[in-house]
């Protein structure tokens, strides 16, 4: 990482050298939330680099910086990345949103793809990802395989994105097990391994046999496996070094295609800001082998279900289902629109206590 | 919510886990303190355990090697430190600030290749029947060998400075480092080899981070861990029975905010994550009311420089 920034200072020094062959390179920068190596979220996105690396060769060369902290610092690595001669950047957390769109009014020659995000310029599109139609076949699972009848969940930050997944995975616990009760653990943050297996360590303590993770690391994986005898999933990533136990499954961002396609579209000029957010059917998110550790029927019926979610014969949301309070939300058969979904803020009936404001 | 939930006896024994790494570095700290240095580059020396521990348990499968090498990387880097202040004879506050980041960063270079990793593991110790005793046996007799190890540490360290030679003239160096050396003593040989245990105690504690608690590596892991440590010297008025008060105090917060929030305690989240550094800081303000008193407890010369000829 530093070595890349240095590299990347080095080459703007060498100036007008440089910029001749600058120019018939496509460069594309990513900045990143955590370490490559955090085996989840960032983990997926450098996959994505490196296809984009393997499917251009020489045609594009790839820039990114890891451990970028979300908020002022951000932008300060973005301005640089597009001082360096960036054509396109990937901005790969919720948090880079404001920078991403500061950053971007000061370089209008400069794309920037935002994931996860709902602020758009002429040059700044967003995309992301269903995660909620995976949360929905971990949810089953998880409701089918608890004993305890605990699933705890330690959940990032308070963001729509994080709540829709803890709507969506209970929602589906729910009607696989109807005794099924939810403990979240609020981690206010993506990547501190640290605190990430303390929370694990927590919930199990507290009864928990199932752990669902919005966080990054492997640290939760890791507690569990010590405990013996409590499933988790994989988070972003396969974290199939944990399977076949605690880890029975995975949510698994796959941005390759994605990636590829939008550099294609620099490279042609054809590129324009748009939002992209796909599923499980256009193949953005996968979901990871479901191990021998999960009974053959429950495994019928995941699958059953995520091919349901894929062919767009079902969605995770549909009613009839209230909101926490008990008011209305969606009618017998109706189905969530993209704009409540986008800006979720409330727990379905049934969770028990609040979302932090 | 439902407090019915929260089981008071492991919370006990995962509070005793969660302190361990504090409750080493603070030992260590404590008799660095104690022979009147002043060390800021606890957090440097936890990281840098932790990634030297991590390292070498990976690389040779054993996480007792691990341990050693986390206490022998702590020691190395302690005694920069303890050149450029005993020998130079530089500021020691700047130093120890110094001797943080630089720790920090050396840490992440050497773990450059260690993101992502599983380290082998850890068993807790079998005492057979003593861990099936109701209540104690959790609490005490279910631990990983580094918990009991700490704890014998915090007693050694204890009734050495209280009961040994060496301790007496450990602290007649802190208290008056022109008197002890008038009297013979080694004053800087004997504050390089209080610095070096400090280091090693340090970097212990980072290895159980790295290797027993989380068990991964990650840059900036140890997360201000060794801050904690410091304050905690302070809290115990350089005392070993108070250190591991106030270590498992501090650890029993953060573990009981996370429980209280997974019981659904209505108490908002960012106040529950603030509180073990909130309880920190009011048993500092309270401790160090008593201005005479607190300024008795501490070492008389700590943080002063010394040379010979002065």
């Amino acid at each position: 990482m530093k070595l890349t920034s240095i590299l990347a200072g080095a080459a703007l020094a060498l100036g007008l050298a440089g910029a001749a062959t600058a120019q018939d390179k496509t460069k594309v920068g990513f900045v990143f939330v955590g370490p490559i190596g955090d085996g989840g979220w960032t983990y997926e996105h450098n996959q994505g680099r490196l296809a984009v690396e393997e499917e251009f060769g020489d045609a594009v060369e790839t820039i990114y910086q890891e451990n970028v902290p979300e908020g002022a610092d951000a932008e300060r690595v973005l301005t640089q990345m597009a001082l360096s001669g960036a054509d396109l950047i990937f901005t790969t957390s919720f948090g880079y949103m404001d920078p991403t769109i500061n950053v971007a009014q000061k370089f209008p020659d400069v794309k920037f793809e935002h994931a996860t995000g709902y602020k758009r310029a002429d040059n700044v599109g967003t995309y992301s990802a269903r995660f909620y139609e995976g949360r929905a076949v971990q949810g089953h699972i998880a409701g089918k395989l608890t004993e305890s009848n605990i699933i705890g969940y330690i959940a990032s930050f308070p963001i729509p994105e994080v709540i829709r997944g803890i709507n969506s995975a209970y929602i589906h616990a729910k009607k696989a097990n109807p005794d099924v009760e939810f403990k979240v653990i609020w981690a206010y943050t993506w990547f501190d391994p640290a605190k990430e297996a303390d929370a694990a360590q927590a919930l199990i303590e507290q009864g928990a046999d199932v752990i669902l993770q919005h966080t990054d690391s492997t640290a939760p994986q890791a507690a569990a496996e010590k405990a013996g005898d409590v499933y988790t999933f994989g988070q972003a990533s396969d974290m199939a070094e944990y399977a076949p136990m605690p880890r029975v499954s995975s949510i698994i961002d796959n941005w390759a295609p994605y990636y590829i396609d939008r550099v294609q579209a620099v490279i042609d000029g054809t590129w324009e800001s748009d939002d992209t957010w796909d599923g499980i059917g256009p193949g953005m998110v996968g979901i990871g082998e479901i191990s021998s550790a999960v009974p053959e029927d429950v495994k019928a019926e995941a699958l059953a279900l995520k091919e349901a979610i894929a062919n767009g014969d079902y969605h995770p949301f549909t009613g009839p289902l209230n909101k926490q309070d008990g008011t209305a939300w969606l009618a017998e058969g109706e189905t969530a629109d993209d704009g409540t979904l986008l800006g979720m803020n409330f727990y379905v009936e049934g969770l028990t206590g609040s979302i932090p404001q | 919510m439902d407090l019915s939930a929260i089981n008071p006896v492991i919370l006990i024994a995962s509070l005793m886990a969660a302190a361990t790494p504090i409750l080493l570095a603070a030992t260590g700290e404590l008799v660095v303190e104690k022979s009147g240095v002043l060390n800021l580059g606890v957090e440097g020396m936890m990281i840098t355990g932790a990634i030297c521990g991590f390292a070498a348990a990976v690389e040779t499968g054993s996480p007792a090697l691990g341990f050693v090498a986390a206490a022998l990387g702590g020691a190395a880097l302690s005694l920069i430190f303890g050149f450029l202040t005993q020998v130079l004879m530089s500021n020691q506050v700047a130093t120890g600030l110094a001797l943080t980041l630089f720790g920090l960063g050396l840490s992440a270079l050497i773990g450059q290749g260690y993101v992502g990793i599983k380290p082998p593991g850890t068993a807790a110790l079998n005492l057979g029947p003593l861990s099936d005793i109701p209540v104690i046996g959790r609490i005490l007799f279910s631990h990983d060998l580094m918990v009991y190890l700490s704890l014998a540490l915090v007693a050694g360290v204890w009734a050495g400075l209280r009961y040994t030679r060496a301790g007496l003239v450990l602290r007649a160096v802190g208290e008056n480092h022109d008197a002890a050396h008038a009297l013979g003593y080694k004053v800087v040989r004997l504050r390089l080899a209080a610095i070096a245990f400090g280091g090693a105690m340090a970097g212990l504690g980072g290895a159980y981070l790295s290797l027993v608690r989380v068990p991964q590596w990650t840059e900036g892991m140890t997360a201000g861990a060794g801050w904690i440590a410091l304050a905690i010297v302070v809290f115990a008025s350089w005392k070993a029975p108070r250190v591991l008060l106030g270590a498992y105090l501090f650890g029993g917060v953060a573990v009981l905010q996370l429980n209280l929030q997974a019981a659904g305690l209505a108490v908002p989240v960012e106040v529950l994550s603030m509180s073990p550094y909130l309880v920190t800081i009011l048993v500092l303000v309270i401790m160090s009311a008593d201005r005479s008193r607190a300024a008795i407890n501490a070492p008389a010369s700590l943080g002063r420089r010394f040379h010979a000829s002065s």
